[in-house]
């Protein structure tokens, strides 16, 4: 499961011997990069205290793969990294590097809005801004000075319609987002990051907050949206991994323990650890 | 609302559908191969058991990998459980099937017995129990599955009469012993392949129900039908 390689900060060359780097053993065919999203070598620390440790792993393009692991064990943090979410936190630093389609997002070429531009965020908990729901989705290209009504019309159409959400809000468009139930404001949170066409869906426990019919839902829309997006979603709910993602990665106290498809890690795990984490005898 | 892990569910289901015409198929050419004392016939029958038991296998791996990936439960647990446990009858009525075509050659070569119409008969009645146990379960009809388990007594029955008819014949004939004994095999394996479409009937009871009818009259004194009719419905869900 494990092949040695490291691979220098801001390169793509991806070679030299070094720490283990943990690639899915069996690998489903992909209709995309296998390695899409490549971390290597990956530290990073809040202040003194090192949180993430070495972590190596390739994450492939338009395939949901889940983080999972006990509260505290990283996959979070490394989740905000993926679009530096974590540079907006005081003291903080990272060794190694993270490539996005071959490139650095640490090149100081590259600017952090850009890259932003180029991932979409959903959050636990879901935060439309009080504005209508029509304002919600298009609020990016709003800031982004963009004033096409037909442009506008079509963005909201399209990301309401990729979000699951059209039908049932495509006569009160204009209506305050705070109108909607909790689970169509997190399908409105979906619609509003897939608004601008990005790359990445980042999802940090997207479904914590809902109820089994809104969770049902939204797992559904993520099966449909990985054929166009690539999704990294961070989970507590295991059945929830196990339902909706491709490959799964087990993270305990900032190390990578393991890392497969996630068929592999809930059928057989090949560490004991994820296996007693996985079936509920962890701690 | 369909789900995107229904289409599994259909796979399972479509497996087990090519499971059941294939066990279906193999015996109706086995109890063809006895009566026409065809070896040629009997040998496409233990070849086709190959088929059988590499589709068991994937409705296995396929019910393992739902319960593991999907979490289910309800109705949907009960019909991977089930699906399993029809693979694994279906199997079974395959290896018997194959018991039956192994004794073809041997029937053949042995002085023969006189006609016995009730094996065709036993036959023609395992193959309609099979099938409509297979259809209950696709279908969700739960008087069709209780009507299985039912017949399966006439079966029992004529597995007895051929039982007792071979035995006088042999007592009268001592020389056909030999085939007399392959017949009295053979007509074991149709009651045995009657008892696994009962189970198959059983279990879609379970399915549609959520209740466990195995054994009814023996362990609670009551028949199925009143094991049903009687107590909350545990399978609307």
């Amino acid at each position: 499961m494990t092949t040695m390689m490291a691979t220098p900060a801001h390169t793509d060359s991806g070679t030299t011997a070094g720490r283990p780097e943990i690639r899915p053993a069996d690998s489903a065919p992909v209709s995309g990069a296998e390695d899409y999203i490549r971390i290597r070598d990956f530290n990073f620390y809040y202040g003194k205290t090192r949180v993430l440790f070495d972590l190596n792993l390739d994450i492939p393009e338009r395939r949901v793969t889940a983080f999972i692991g006990p509260s505290g064990c990283g996959k979070s943090t490394l989740l905000r990294n993926l679009n530096r979410m974590n540079d907006l936190i005081d003291g903080i630093r990272h060794e190694g590097d993270i490539f996005i389609n071959g490139r650095s997002i640490y090149d100081p070429l590259l600017e952090v809005i850009s890259l932003r531009k180029r991932i979409g965020m959903v959050f636990q908990k879901s935060n439309p801004f009080p504005k209508s729901i029509y304002e919600n989705v298009i609020y990016s290209l709003r800031v982004a000075g963009r004033r096409n009504k037909s442009e506008l019309n079509e963005t909201v159409e399209r990301s309401l319609r990729g979000a699951a959400l059209w039908d049932e809000v495509k006569d009160r468009l204009h209506d305050s987002a705070f109108s909607l139930s909790g689970g169509q404001m997190q399908r409105l949170c979906i619609a509003r990051a897939i608004a601008n066409h990005p790359e990445i869906l980042l999802m940090d426990e997207p479904c914590s907050a809902l109820d089994p019919v809104a969770t049902g839902k939204v797992e559904e829309l993520i099966h449909e949206l990985k054929k166009e997006f690539t999704i990294v979603i961070v989970t507590h709910n295991m059945q929830q991994a196990a339902r909706v993602s491709d490959r799964t990665a087990f993270f305990y106290l900032g190390e990578l323990i393991e890392y497969d498809q996630t068929r592999t890690i809930f059928m057989n795990p090949a560490s004991e650890q994820t296996e007693a984490y996985v079936s509920g005898r962890f701690g | 609302m369909k789900r995107f892990f229904d289409e599994e569910l259909d796979q399972l289901r479509s497996h087990l559908v090519s499971m059941g015409n294939l066990a279906i198929s193999q015996v109706r050419k086995a109890v063809r191969a006895l009566m026409d004392k065809d070896p040629g016939l009997a040998g496409e029958v233990r070849a086709g058991d190959n088929d059988l038991d590499r589709l068991e296998m994937e409705v296995d791996a396929e019910a393992i990998s739902f319960m593991s990936l999907r979490a289910p439960v309800a109705r949907d647990l009960r019909l991977v459980v089930v699906g399993m446990k029809a693979g694994h009858d279906l199997e079974r009525v395959g290896d018997e099937a194959n018991n039956i075509a192994k004794r073809v050659k041997r029937v053949c070569t042995q002085p023969p017995v006189k006609p016995f119409p009730d094996l065709p008969r036993m036959a023609g009645l395992v193959e309609e129990l099979l099938r409509d146990a297979l259809d209950s379960f696709f279908e969700g009809d739960e008087a069709k599955a209780l009507g299985v388990c039912e017949r399966d007594k006439e079966v029992d029955r004529l597995n007895k009469e051929i039982y007792r008819g071979l035995a006088s014949a042999i007592a009268a004939q001592p020389d056909i012993l030999p085939a007399a004994l392959e017949l009295m095999f053979v007509s074991k394996s149709l009651e045995r392949i009657g008892d696994h479409a009962t189970n198959i009937a059983e279990e879609v009871i379970y399915l549609l129900r959520g209740k466990d009818i195995r054994h009814a009259k023996r362990l609670t004194g009551e028949s199925p039908e009143e094991l049903l009719a009687n107590g909350a419905d545990d399978g609307e869900s």
